[in-house]
């Protein structure tokens, strides 16, 4: 019921191009999740498949059916705004029953389902109030609860959490992770925030100008980006990059190492550096080192660091969690034997 | 947000003008009332003697004083309707990206410009008279007997009239209004299965609510006072047909110089005035709130 499928699909304002030919196979059920800079066509590509942006060519199939002309109504897909676009002048009662007021659905229905939706959202007791007699986080609620009532066949979300504070999105983030643990229906999700998309997702698709770098699980996308956009775009704080000569046999232009792989050692280390900045936690700290000729590197280390400002440290990482990149930012895929081990000497 | 000192301060700094505003007003309006009570006729200059509520009475029991009463209802009533009903249509057409839409926008609001008594003498000359009016002209087109409008249908022309000046205002409040709906609104609309009926009702006319109740406040304020079209179209007639108490207060005093009876009258319109007003904030201020 709820797969999605897009074949080839594109879409230009005028003459720019804002989605690229795009392939991508939603699996009915499936979490996935859009993330990728600023401006990069996420929203776009939601709209497209909600129907409120037209496709300028390319095919959107929903539950195996060609939806590519279909209208909005149609589609059976619902969508959670970032603004929420509640209707302000009714009561939440009447903003969740609109869509099945539309729909016909019977008085004695819509009262039943009101009610289960309210009471799974926590919604009981606010009923009878407009939204703007709601904090953030009970307005998402409710414009979720619009939508599970019409039952769709995949949910759509455009950066619903933005709105809200920090600890709110964290709440947030496991009730709508719970509700699709209860539903098991599709749910497409667009954000910003790289949290929400490793704890969320069963897949992201990581988009960059248009184009989608990479689908994949979380774990797939930390473990094995195929390139340096999706390797730098992956995990918090940012995998360091360090440029390197490339020699005679070896196409690495470009290494790669995340905070949290790089080891603070006595001696013997890979690079030397001094320690600037350092940030701490609680759980864990961050240390910022100024290496000579190649720049600052971020390192994740243990709550408890006695390191201060201006010490100078050497550091060190395992030989296989160093990801290499050629010329074109590619990831290189051969078995961390046949590669020349990364030396101080780079 | 203010302060209480700053509160007191901009009291005190407003004090000069209100009470400016306060004297303008009182002052003409305590001058009627005292007038009102007088047999004050300049025709018949004497001693104006104190009447007591004679000149009221004369008022009220005039026979014209119904039927203006009534038309000026009509008059503020129709125009209300026109001009909303109109001004919604005309903005959602407004809010369509049309080609050239800004000047559009500018060419529609410029009726407001045109001066009462201007737009009333191009109306009674250029389109509704009955010899040289392009609806004349039209209708002996089309081969039917030319309707003579001031003297057919004198009200409902004054009506056409004055509700072709108040449409862009109308018009372009609704306007902005309309340019204020969240689109994200509509879109979920969309989504949740309503047509283009079900957004214009359930999402456009709540939205446009508050913007109504401005547009009626404002025009009925200026609606209740109509003069100038009437004087230069048909002065009141034919008989008192297309009078209204404004229109009316005028024939009393300055046509028979009778000040007393026209201070009465206006002192009458005041309170009508008055009344319309604590009636429309009772029935439709609470759409400002808020
Ligand atoms: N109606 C439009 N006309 C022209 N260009 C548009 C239109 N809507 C979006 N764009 C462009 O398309 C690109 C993608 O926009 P989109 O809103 O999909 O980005 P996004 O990935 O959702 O970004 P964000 O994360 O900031 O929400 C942007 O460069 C934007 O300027
Ligand atoms: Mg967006």
């Amino acid at each position: 019921m709820g797969s999605i499928t897009l074949k080839q699909v594109t879409k230009s304002f005028g003459d720019v191009n804002v989605i690229k030919p795009l392939d991508l196979q939603i699996r009915d059920g499936e979490f996935i999740v859009f993330v990728g800079p600023s401006g990069c066509g996420k929203s776009t590509l939601l709209r497209m498949i909600a129907g409120l942006e037209d496709t300028t060519s390319g095919t959107i199939e929903i539950g195996g059916q060609d939806a590519t002309h279909m209208p909005p109504a149609k589609r059976g897909l619902a969508m959670v705004f970032q603004s929420y676009a509640l209707y302000p002048h009714m009561s939440v009662r009447n903003n969740i029953a609109f869509p099945l007021k539309r729909a016909k659905v019977e008085p004695e229905v819509i009262e039943e389902k009101i009610t289960t939706a309210a009471k799974m959202l926590n919604l009981t007791d606010y009923l009878d109030r407009k939204p703007g007699q709601l904090s953030g986080g009970q307005r998402q609620r409710v414009a979720i609860g619009r939508a599970i009532v019409r039952q769709p066949s995949a949910f759509l979300f455009d950066e619903p959490l933005s709105n809200l504070d920090a600890s709110l999105r964290v709440n947030m983030r496991l009730e709508i992770s719970e509700l699709h643990k209860s539903l098991n229906t599709t749910m497409i999700y667009v954000t910003h925030d790289q949290v929400e998309a490793m704890t969320m997702a069963d897949r992201i698709a990581v988009f960059n100008g248009g184009v989608i770098e990479q689908v994949g699980t979380p774990l797939e996308l930390y473990q094995k980006p195929v390139n340096r956009f999706v390797a730098g775009f992956i995990g918090s704080p940012k995998m360091n990059f360090i440029d390197v000569q490339p020699s005679a046999g070896d196409a690495t232009h470009c290494i790669g190492v995340r905070p949290e792989h790089l080891q603070v050692t006595q001696d013997n280390g890979l690079w030397t550096g001094k320690v600037g900045v350092i940030e701490h936690l609680g759980s864990e700290t961050f240390l910022h080192v100024h290496v000579e000729n190649t720049g600052t590197l971020t390192v994740k280390t243990d709550g408890e660091c006695p390191l201060k400002y201006g010490d100078v440290i050497n550091l060190t990482a395992p030989q296989n969690k160093i990801l290499r990149f050629d010329k074109a930012g590619n990831t290189i895929t051969t078995d961390t034997a046949d590669k020349p081990a990364i030396s101080s000497a780079s | 947000m203010a302060t209480t000192h700053s509160r007191t301060l901009a009291k005190l700094m407003l004090l000069p003008s209100v009470s400016l505003l306060l004297i303008w007003m009182i002052v003409p309006l305590c001058m009627t009332l005292y007038f009102s009570f007088l047999d004050y006729n300049l025709l018949m200059p004497g001693d104006n003697a104190f009447i007591g509520l004679m000149n009221y009475e004369f008022f009220l029991t005039d026979p014209a004083f119904i039927e203006s009463f009534f038309n000026t209802l009509l008059l503020v009533l129709g125009v209300l309707f026109i001009t909303i009903g109109g001004g919604i249509g005309l903005a959602i057409l407004l809010d369509q990206a049309i080609w050239g839409r800004n000047y559009v926008r500018i060419m529609v609001l410029a009726p407001f410009f045109v001066m009462p008594t201007v737009s009333a003498l191009v109306w009674k000359n250029m389109f509704m008279n009955p010899v040289n009016g392009l609806f004349a002209h039209f209708a002996e087109f089309i081969g039917v007997t030319p309707v003579d409008f001031f003297a057919e249908m004198p009200l409902l022309s004054i009506i056409i009239i004055v509700s072709w000046q108040w449409l862009p205002f109308a018009a372009l409040i609704l306007l902005t209004a309309i340019q204020s709906l969240d689109r994200e609104q509509l879109e979920a609309a969309e989504l949740d299965g309503a047509g283009p009926f079900s957004k214009f009702i359930y999402i456009v006319v709540p939205h446009l609510s508050r913007a109504v109740t401005a547009v009626i406040l404002i025009e009925t304020i200026f609606l209740l006072s109509i003069f100038a079209e009437i004087l230069v179209t048909t002065s009141g007639g034919p008989g008192y047909a297309s009078t209204n108490i404004t229109y009316l207060i005028y024939t009393q005093s300055l046509l028979q110089f009778d000040v007393g009876g026209g201070s009465a009258g206006g002192i009458v319109a005041v309170i009508i005035a008055n009344i319309v007003a604590i009636f429309l904030m009772r029935l439709i201020g609470k759409n400002l709130e808020g």
